[in-house]
């Protein structure tokens, strides 16, 4: 990333900031973009208004946003990330009490016209509260127990907020995302390897909850833990979206049967398959090449993030930057797992790709703060 | 130059930025990782299984068949089947998978019968249908005709010989009406469903339309079985992967004795008639019929125009179910609701006398008393003997048309009794407000005067006339109930609460219905039962179909008068109440009384009752009476197979 910068020693101020922006990471995403709405394009069945268009608008909306969170400096946004932690915790606690309910799951706030998710805020203001905290927080610190139990208390309110909505997919989205900025800013590896054991015991304890008066989750959930471990064992029921979903992925072969000539999207086989499971649609129709093509896309993007946070001396930026390609890397891995067959089925959309307006808008400006982090970055 | 920035010990921040820079490449080294992982499945399913998956995709080589569940069996309280189900022989075409529709078709009908018309139908709903839903060419057929299809299937791509059941009614009329019955599923049944159970959507599944069948659909349908067949290029199975079977329906055991049912039918024959027997004590209703009736299995096969145009043309309305369905005005058994409820309000003491001079004069308007000559000085309980209209004139006015309402409704007329029946009629109870609300006009005295002698605004179905008997006779609020057991299992009864009316008034009503069938008086003194543990208690009724009242035998069958006639026995400690109402029967003690006799000794002989129960001069009547019936021998039925099948 040497085209305009070389020789530079002070950070660029002005319109010429715009020159600065990573723009190999705007390429990217709107490449991913672009091959959402050529999917949603697909499987409205040739329609655009049903949902290319729609989210066509958004990624406009959302990358004019993130140009301008990326042009603010970048030690503004981490003067109000604790704001942005604390409105995004008090909307969450206000779905709680009057948000409505969609799909069986109490997620949306109604404002007027803006219909917000707030979990989808929380992502970023959870990553960019822990960068602020330990850009604070002096290195040696880092690792005592009494500054380790803080941002664990910070990762768990919301996600016990989440959880309780119930959202699974965006419970465990917020504590990876968490745990990697804690991983990033150099918590003692100890703090994880007891994380990785209390979760195993965790797990095994949810498991024999069930039927139980203490039952810990939903028994939908514990159905797609069933359903993943076996799909076939219900074929009609839950473990129907999984086996067709697997059948489409499978029978893309290695070059797709062709756009808009996936029999499994098209015959109506694919469940949510404008949302959750709008990779299938992609893996039938484009194939190997297809899928293979936009995982190196995601790719890319994290490898530029991950390149910013590492080319900049500050911590915050650094964090923040990481803790963003984290939290977009979690998104595609868990939502191509799930997919795949790889994982249970949890409810990640497919980042930039699948149609949902909160959540694109929000990963398009939480890349705003790297680009931020990059233009401001001191050198 | 970074104001905004913390300062930091140059050393600290070098070391924490090898921190980070660390980790990060630890975490890129993860990343990587999963990013292969991922990569890795994608090769495997598109690359290594791709020919795998894209058979299942393209050829669909397995399928997924629902299995229907067997509706749940239903029985009689003796544990004679009543809705069963038979097996049913079939024929069905998958588009889809048939290379020729039409000249299957045609090849098909030189096997099975069928008409020009009914193959015009079936290429139609053929096309209709989705390709891949298989459709009902024929049904019912006979082993011979299911043979010759199966023998010639390797001709005929997408046609299907299979075995299914099918509801039946081996009691055929006895129950329709209480029952009802199941017929395919229509689009309508389908639009009126927010979330439809796959099993609907197999063509011409069988869903309950009417009576018990419909109201308890949810509990006798069960749950689908679900087995994954491989299937050849032409749609054949080729072999059963797997098998799982569904839940068969809840088998119900009913309240219903079906020999009470099918002697209530039988005695009713030939009259539109309706009859519902209770047991007093706790609220069984032990039959419940109404006449004429219809066989529901030509409903499960599909009714012919020609025999569905009969039963719609027939004047005495065998579709209608008189019983819950059919409110008629109660005529003098609802003298008894006026004669309780004077006695609770305490405005005339049982004792205390009305002078009946054969009329009387409200408001310079005469009503008149059935009997012109009058009855004299008449109390209570003779009141009810001689069934006299000038004391319930007087009584009612006393009393007020809202104590009378109110007094209906304890009794159980006026309110919808939780039945799982089509179409449970409410009835009415009239009151003010009633009126002015349903008719826009002030109540009048007169009104009071029709209602106290059930005329007028009063109607009531047969049911609730039974539940009424039901709870005079016993001095509980006893509630009709139509399941015994669901799997085998018995619903609880709970011991209805005592009625809120004093005990010694409930003893004049029922010593006036002692009367009314064995004082010196009464009007159903010809249905005595001379048994003395038996002995019978009633009132009789005779409801105007029209105003002026001329003789019953001179006008046309339908402008004659309602009989009706409601009864209890024993007298000493009931057990059963019949309430029964012949239409167009002419009067309550003539056409009415002696069938429900016949009836109520039936329950309470638990067979044909023994002549002795009826009065020496009546016996060689009764007794070719019986000879004449159609009854059924119980001994037709294989033993009773409890729980499921």
């Amino acid at each position: 990333m040497s085209y305009l910068e070389n020789n530079l020693k002070t950070i660029p101020s002005g319109p010429t900031k715009i020159l600065f922006l990573n723009w190999p990471l705007i390429f990217l995403l709107t490449a991913v973009a672009g091959t959402g709405f050529l999917m949603l394009y697909s499987v409205a069945g040739g329609n655009v208004e049903t949902w290319a268009e729609p989210q066509m608008k958004r990624f406009g909306v959302g990358l004019v946003a993130m140009i301008a969170v990326g042009l603010t400096p970048i030690w503004f946004w981490r003067n109000v990330s604790g704001v942005i932690y604390t409105i995004a915790l008090l909307l969450l606690l206000a779905v709680e009490f009057v948000g409505d309910i969609g799909m069986g799951a109490q997620r949306w706030l109604d404002l007027g016209p803006l219909r917000l998710q707030p979990s989808e805020i929380m992502k970023i203001g959870l990553v960019m509260l822990l960068a602020a905290y330990y850009d604070w927080l002096p290195a040696e610190k880092v690792s005592s127990p009494i500054w380790v139990a803080l941002p664990v208390a910070l990762i768990l309110m919301p996600t016990f907020l989440v959880l309780t909505q119930p959202d699974l997919g965006t419970a465990v989205m917020l504590t990876l995302g968490g745990g990697f900025v804690m991983f990033a800013a150099g918590v003692s590896l100890w703090y994880f390897g007891t994380i990785i054991a209390l979760v195993v015991g965790l797990v095994a304890a949810v498991l024999e909850s069930r039927g139980t008066s203490w039952q810990l989750l939903h028994d939908y959930q514990f159905k797609r833990i069933d359903t993943f471990l076996d799909p076939s064992a219900d074929p009609l029921g839950a473990g129907y979206n999984i086996m067709q979903a697997q059948i489409a992925l499978g029978s893309g072969g290695w070059s797709g049967r062709g756009y808009m000539q996936g029999t499994q999207s098209h015959l109506n086989f694919l469940p949510e398959k404008h949302t959750d499971f709008i990779f299938t649609t992609l893996a039938e129709e484009f194939g190997f090449i297809g899928a293979f093509g936009l995982l190196s896309l995601y790719v890319g993007i994290i490898a530029f993030a991950t390149y910013t946070a590492l080319s900049t001396k500050d911590r915050y930026a650094s964090l923040v930057s990481l803790g963003v390609a984290g939290t977009f890397f979690f998104f595609f891995a868990i939502n191509m797992g799930m997919v795949m067959g790889l994982m249970p089925v949890v409810g990640v959309p497919l980042p930039m790709v699948s149609y949902g307006g909160t959540a694109m808008m929000i990963l398009l400006a939480a890349f705003g703060l790297v680009q931020s982090a990059h233009v401001h970055r001191p050198r | 130059m970074l104001k905004g920035l913390r300062r930091r010990s140059q050393a600290s921040a070098q070391a924490s930025r090898t921190t980070i820079t660390r980790r990060a490449l630890m975490l890129g080294g993860a990343q990587v990782a999963m990013v292969a992982a991922l990569g890795l499945r994608m090769r495997h399913m598109q690359l290594e299984r791709a020919d795998e998956f894209r058979m299942l995709a393209d050829g669909n080589s397995i399928k997924i068949r629902l299995i229907p569940p067997a509706r749940g069996l239903i029985y009689d309280r003796n544990g004679l089947l009543v809705a069963g189900n038979e097996q049913n022989y079939r024929v069905t075409m998958t588009r889809e998978d048939a290379e020729d529709v039409p000249g299957e078709l045609a090849a098909l009908r030189q096997l099975i019968p069928m008409t020009d018309a009914e193959a015009g139908e079936l290429l139609t709903e053929i096309a209709r249908r989705p390709p891949n839903a298989p459709i009902t060419i024929a049904d019912r057929l006979s082993w011979e005709e299911f043979c010759s299809v199966s023998i010639n299937t390797p001709a005929l791509p997408g046609v299907t010989p299979e075995v299914g059941l099918s509801r039946h009614y081996p009691h055929g009329p006895d129950f329709a009406h209480v029952l009802g019955y199941v017929g395919p599923v229509s689009d309508y049944d389908l639009s009126k469903l927010e979330n439809p159970d796959p099993l609907l959507r197999i063509p011409r599944f069988q869903l309950g339309k009417s009576g018990i069948e419909a109201k308890l659909e949810d509990e006798l349908r069960g749950t689908a079985g679900q087995r994954r067949v491989e299937v050849n290029s032409a749609g054949r199975e080729m072999r059963e992967l797997s098998r799982r079977e569904g839940d068969p329906g809840v088998a119900l055991q009913l309240t219903l004795d079906a020999r009470l049912q099918n002697f209530a039918l039988q005695r009713l024959a030939g009259e539109s008639a309706a009859a519902v027997v209770m047991d007093v004590t706790n609220g069984d209703i032990m039959a419940i019929a109404s006449a004429p009736s219809f066989d529901p299995n030509l409903f499960v096969r599909g009714i012919s125009g020609a025999d569905y145009g009969a039963l719609m043309e027939n004047d005495h309305r065998p579709l209608a179910d008189k019983t819950v369905q059919g409110v008629y005005p109660p005529g003098s058994t609802f003298k008894l609701v006026t004669l309780l409820a004077a006695l609770e309000a305490g405005v005339v003491s049982p004792e205390e006398t009305v002078y009946c001079p054969g009329y009387m004069t409200v408001g310079g308007r005469r009503f008149g008393c059935w009997k012109h000559s009058g009855h004299g000085r008449v109390n209570a309980v003779y009141s009810l003997e001689q069934s006299c209209d000038t004391y319930y004139y007087e009584v009612s006015q006393r009393v007020g048309i809202e104590a009378i309402a109110a007094m209906a409704k304890r009794l159980g007329i006026g309110v919808k009794h939780d039945l799982p029946m089509s179409a449970v009629a409410e009835g009415n109870a009239p009151t003010k407000d009633w009126k002015l609300k349903r008719h826009g006009k002030d109540w009048l005295i007169g009104d009071t005067i029709n209602a106290s002698i059930g005329q007028g605004y009063v109607l009531a179905s047969p049911l609730q006339l039974a539940v009424m008997v039901s709870r005079v006779a016993s001095g509980r609020a006893v509630v009709p109930r139509l399941v015994r057991a669901r799997n085998g299992v018995e619903v609880p009864a709970p011991e209805a609460p005592k009625l809120d009316i004093d005990p010694a008034h409930l003893a004049v009503a029922r010593r006036g219905m002692w009367a009314v069938v064995n004082g010196s008086h009464g009007t159903a003194g010809g249905s005595k039962v001379v048994l003395q543990d038996w002995l019978m208690a009633g009132k009789t009724g005779t409801s105007q179909v029209r105003s002026a009242v001329v003789n019953n035998k001179a006008v046309p069958w339908e402008q004659r008068d309602h009989a009706l006639f409601v009864c209890f026995a024993p007298v000493a400690d009931p057990k059963y109440a019949v309430a029964l109402i012949v239409e167009h029967g002419g009067g309550g003690s003539s056409a009415a009384a002696p069938i429900a006799r016949d009836i109520l000794l039936f329950a309470l002989a638990g067979g044909l009752p023994p002549l002795a129960a009826y009065p020496a001069a009546q016996r060689e009547t009764v007794k070719s009476r019986f000879e004449g019936l159609d009854l059924i021998d119980p001994a037709h039925f294989a033993a009773p197979t409890r729980g499921r099948a």
